[in-house]
């Protein structure tokens, strides 16, 4: 059943190609399709479930070379995809003013989203690659096609980025599959062959940073502002909203389940840094203070919430390498809630401020009085931007507090960094609002009259911003998912001796 | 010796011979019709005629496949390499069909028989293990492909393209032809089997090492390997479309495929090895030298280049060098993937050339520049090319992404260490994303770039629409199933020594 979401999003897009198919009917087809794929997802959620894995297909593919086609979803997956299908609808209602080959933008949006489907619910390695490259190209011509500032630059150094970590990935991934004797691609089956430790060692961390590079690992994240940045809006909610937690989920869900003593101690130490948990956690921490400092001095509104991705994502990657239970719980929350988020902050920025504004530049907008112009933006700006920097009641509560609470066992001086991080995110993310919104500079006559906010903007808000209250209020509904699918045999060789 | 009936021996070789009389045919008939009928009716027929003997050898070949080896080895026929000829055949029948409403030659009948001469040679080269008819074949097929370059005779680029292959296509024969005189000197055989046999002796024999040097340096030089490369993109630039189709299509698979079956059969027990830090001397070092170069110098210099046909040209030099990392490997699977790897890409460049064929008629050039805007003017057009720089660059589900990972796990599997090829692999991965950048420069051109000007929509003809679309699909399908095609390669019925 819920392969149907693969299966609707791909054929959305191929029905958006057909020749006869009106350009009118294009945002319709693409809000149907991806409604479509929400309700299987919902209709899935409602059915007891103990967040184990549990095989959806199964089909031989390529027998000669023991791979196969089978799609299978635990706790995580299904947290990821129900938070695919609330970006992708949120940005379809974001993107209803598209008007410029509008058929193409919403056939590329919905091929990206299949994608995206794909990778989180594949249970063979190899299934899992090609839809992670699929989800590549399509965030290519996104950018380059509909973008702003820079486009085709942003978009080929995005599309470089990501086919650098996809080349790490497939190397390790070919170099496992032979070594396990080339008979089977599937997850569970390599997560319990036993990898030479010489060879976890350095297949581990060129995993790791594979995937990271797409979660915004520091110091490889320089795509990500950029691209965000530049995208159309729909495009910069679905990648920082759903495609960095592609890099995250390829890390825990391949990478650590893959090579667990890859994050072993070296036995000895260089630096201070004694195993490849001690490295990424120093670079997630780095990537948290780093970009929120970055993003406290940007003139433009965008670069502000694309470098507070950076950061919040930092935390993901910190959660992960606390390799404690509540801490890779922490991470994948905030998966979600990032992605809930960043998407709700993006839409704010992208559609209704610079769509009507023309600008992004902070100074020019603090001369527009726009909580008073648009008084819906500033009220959901505020929301998301509280929600964000972590106020209780909301979703990015919840999960940045697991992290931290994992990060106290595993590296307390990091608890002390991260804090610094959360400290300056609230700076940024006030500089911005007061600057964007609430500034009195200028006299309020050059107020200028912008286009109200439309109802599909208004719904596209009020579902992501539901969305991260209900996580915010009640974590134990995705907590049920989580913790089932961290005790379930996949994670055995990452939990042995952990927790 | 075995004694065989001549019939037996006809009955063998039919699809060559219907090949070879489909020739004379198409040449009859465009000599009848030449005087009276427009340039379109002699391209319409002549590629009529010529594809029905195709379909007519591929029948044969499906309706009673052959399982022999005459003469010590001179005709050896088996489940792969019939394969191999199936699709020999169907790459000339869609070169053929492609060629249909183009007017680059007067002698449309002659284009048509030397294409076909071509592929007999094909057919031949890659059946047989006798180094005497594997030289004749490949010559026949080189000297069609040195007139094929030239016949666009209204350009000074094709004759000057056609010289240059046949230069440097002449020299690399003699090469060839040298080191095949020094194999017959060492082991008294013509037979690849028997000279295999008669130097198994580990420390490598100076001369043989020459002859090594001499027989890849023939090969490299028709497989357009760096450093014996050089005429692949004046050639690719210069000749006509459909030659040029043929050249880097059918010709290549038919070369890569000799070239392994030389190399591992003539000189099996010579191998050395190229693994990493415990690399031995003897053909594989050769060999995986020349495929690290190819791959690292064609995807390189292929960023610099402005016109999509050098692209092609540079592009196909590094996918050479990916190919040949399944000699370096030269096991049964990697031999499968060579196959799939070859005639995959082989498609796929029949596919690109075919919409550069369109494009240089309709926009006046086939530069980076001329491909602007085309998603607008050409859509069908443009999703062909699509799929093609895609698959080429190597994006699942395509078939060019499936090749790469089945060749790099097979080639990872193969070396005498454990891990030994881990180098060439890693070099390989690299270079493949790095050719990313230059096809997503070509696509960049036809979705995002707008079009200089107000220019009317491009009319494609009909039939090409239908074969690239049909070229298109199979790249889809083969690269979504691709056990469509192992499944032939893994019947139980084998060629003895494979």
């Amino acid at each position: 059943m819920l392969a149907w979401t693969i299966y609707i999003s791909f054929l959305g897009a191929l029905a958006l190609m057909l020749p006869g198919v009106p350009a009118r009917a294009a945002r319709g087809i693409a809000l149907l399709a991806a409604i479509a794929g929400f309700a299987v997802t919902i209709s899935q959620l409602m059915a007891p479930a103990n967040g184990a894995m549990a095989t959806i297909v199964h089909h031989s593919w390529i027998p000669s070379l023991g791979i196969e086609y089978h799609l299978a979803a635990d706790g995580i997956s299904l947290l990821l995809v129900l938070l695919t299908g609330i970006v992708a609808i949120a940005g379809v209602l974001f993107s209803w003013n598209i008007e410029h080959r509008s058929k193409e933008f919403f056939a590329l949006y919905l091929a990206l989203i299949g994608g995206v489907y794909g990778v989180f619910l594949s249970a063979d390695v190899f299934l899992l690659f090609v839809f992670y490259e699929i989800a590549i190209i399509p965030k290519y011509f996104l950018i380059a096609i509909w973008g702003s500032t820079r486009r085709e630059y942003a978009a080929m150094k995005l599309a470089l980025y990501s086919l650098v970590g996809s080349a790490m990935v497939l190397i390790v991934l070919i170099a496992a599959y032979v070594i396990a004797g080339a008979k089977t691609m599937n997850i569970l089956a390599l997560s319990q062959f036993q990898f030479p430790l010489h060879f976890q060692m350095w297949a581990f961390p060129l995993m790791f940073v594979g995937f990271g590079i797409l979660a915004g690992l520091w110091p490889l994240h320089t795509w990500a502002p950029t691209g965000h940045v530049a995208a159309p809006t729909a495009a910069s909610m679905l990648l920082a909203g759903v495609v960095m937690k592609l890099g995250a989920y390829g890390c825990l869900r391949v990478a650590m389940t893959l090579f667990p003593r890859g994050l072993d101690p070296w036995g000895f130490r260089v630096l201070g840094l004694g195993s490849w948990q001690d490295v990424f956690s120093l670079l997630a921490v780095i990537g948290i203070v780093y970009g929120a400092m970055v993003a406290l001095v940007q003139h433009d509104f965008k670069f502000v919430i694309g470098y507070s991705s950076v950061s919040h994502m930092g935390f993901v990657l910190l959660g992960l390498m606390t390799l404690n239970r509540i801490g890779l719980t922490g991470a994948v929350l905030q998966m979600f809630s990032h992605g809930v988020l960043a998407a709700l902050l993006f839409a704010v920025v992208g559609r209704m401020v610079y769509d009507r504004t023309h600008t992004r530049d902070l100074a020019a907008l603090s001369k527009m009085h726009l909580n008073k112009a648009i008084p819906f933006a500033a009220v959901t700006f505020t929301l998301a931007a509280i929600a964000s920097v972590g106020m209780p009641g909301f979703s990015g509560f919840v999960a940045e507090l697991q992290v931290i609470v994992g990060t106290w066992s595993a590296y307390p001086i990091y608890v002390v960094v991260a804090g610094i991080g959360i400290a300056i995110s609230v700076a940024y993310a006030w500089r911005a609002m007061q600057k964007a919104f609430f500034s009195d500079a200028g006299p309020e006559s050059t107020m200028l009259p912008l286009p109200p906010i439309s109802m599909p903007e208004r719904l596209g808000a009020a579902m992501l911003i539901l969305a991260s209250l209900t996580v915010g209020l009640y974590p134990q509904w995705l907590l049920n998912l989580v913790i089932p699918a961290l005790n379930s045999p996949l994670f055995e060789g990452l939990r042995k001796g952990r927790w | 010796m075995i004694t065989v009936s001549y019939t037996a021996l006809l009955h063998l070789l039919l699809p060559e011979v219907i090949v070879v009389v489909t020739a004379l045919l198409v040449l009859g008939a465009d000599l009848l019709i030449s005087r009276t009928a427009s340039s379109r009716i002699r391209f319409t027929t002549g590629a009529a005629i010529s594809a029905i003997g195709c379909v007519g050898a591929i029948t044969q070949i499906l309706l009673a496949p052959q399982q022999a080896n005459v003469f010590d080895g001179t005709i050896v026929v088996g489940p792969e390499t019939q394969l191999v000829q199936i699709a020999l055949l169907t790459l000339a029948v869609l070169v053929v069909a492609l060629s249909i409403g183009s007017s680059f030659t007067s002698h449309v009948g002659e284009y048509f028989a030397v294409t076909l001469f071509a592929t007999a040679g094909m057919m031949l080269l890659v059946s047989s293990e006798n180094v005497l008819l594997i030289f004749l074949s490949l010559e026949l097929l080189s000297l069609s492909l040195y007139v094929l370059a030239a016949l666009n005779k209204r350009s000074p680029r094709s004759a000057e393209a056609a010289l240059k292959y046949f230069l440097f296509g002449g020299t690399s024969a003699a090469f060839l032809l040298f080191g095949l005189s020094l194999l017959y000197g060492l082991s008294n055989s013509v037979n690849l089997v028997q000279i295999a046999h008669a130097m198994k002796s580990p420390p490598l024999d100076p001369l043989l090492a020459v002859a090594i040097v001499m027989i890849v340096l023939g090969f490299g030089f028709k497989v357009a390997a760096v450093p014996f490369h050089f005429w692949a993109p004046d050639v690719y630039e210069g000749a006509p479309a459909p030659s040029a189709a043929l050249i880097s299509s059918s010709a290549k698979v038919a070369g890569f495929v000799i070239f392994y079956q030389v190399m591992a059969i003539g000189f099996a027990g010579a191998e050395g090895s190229a693994d990493w830090r415990n690399s031995a001397p003897g053909w594989v070092p050769v060999v995986a030298v020349v495929a690290a170069l190819s791959m690292v110098l064609g995807n390189l210099v292929a960023i610099t280049q402005t016109s999509v046909r050098r692209i092609l040209a540079y592009s196909a030099i590094a996918h050479g060098g990916y190919i040949l990392l399944a000699l370096v490997s030269h096991t049964e699977q990697s031999f499968d993937a060579l196959l799939y790897y070859a005639i995959t890409y082989a498609l796929t460049l029949i596919g690109a050339f075919g919409v550069v064929a369109i494009v240089e008629e309709q926009a006046g050039g086939e530069k980076l520049s001329d491909f602007a805007g085309l998603s607008r003017r050409a859509p069908v057009l443009s999703a062909c090319m699509l799929i093609f720089m895609l698959s080429l660059g190597g994006i699942p589900p395509l078939a060019g992404f499936f090749g790469k990972f089945f060749l790099f796990a097979s080639v990872l599997s193969g070396g005498q260490h454990p891990f030994g090829l881990l180098w060439l692999v890693i070099l390989a991965v690299v270079m493949s994303t790095v050719s990313l950048y230059y096809y997503l420069q070509v696509l960049k051109r036809i979705y995002i770039a707008e079009p200089s000007s107000e220019i009317p929509p491009i009319q494609v003809p009909n039939v090409s629409q239908l074969v690239l679309c049909v070229i298109a699909l199979s790249i889809l399908l083969l690269g979504c199933a691709p056990n469509l095609f192992l499944k032939w390669l893994q019947q139980p019925i084998r060629i003895a020594h494979f």
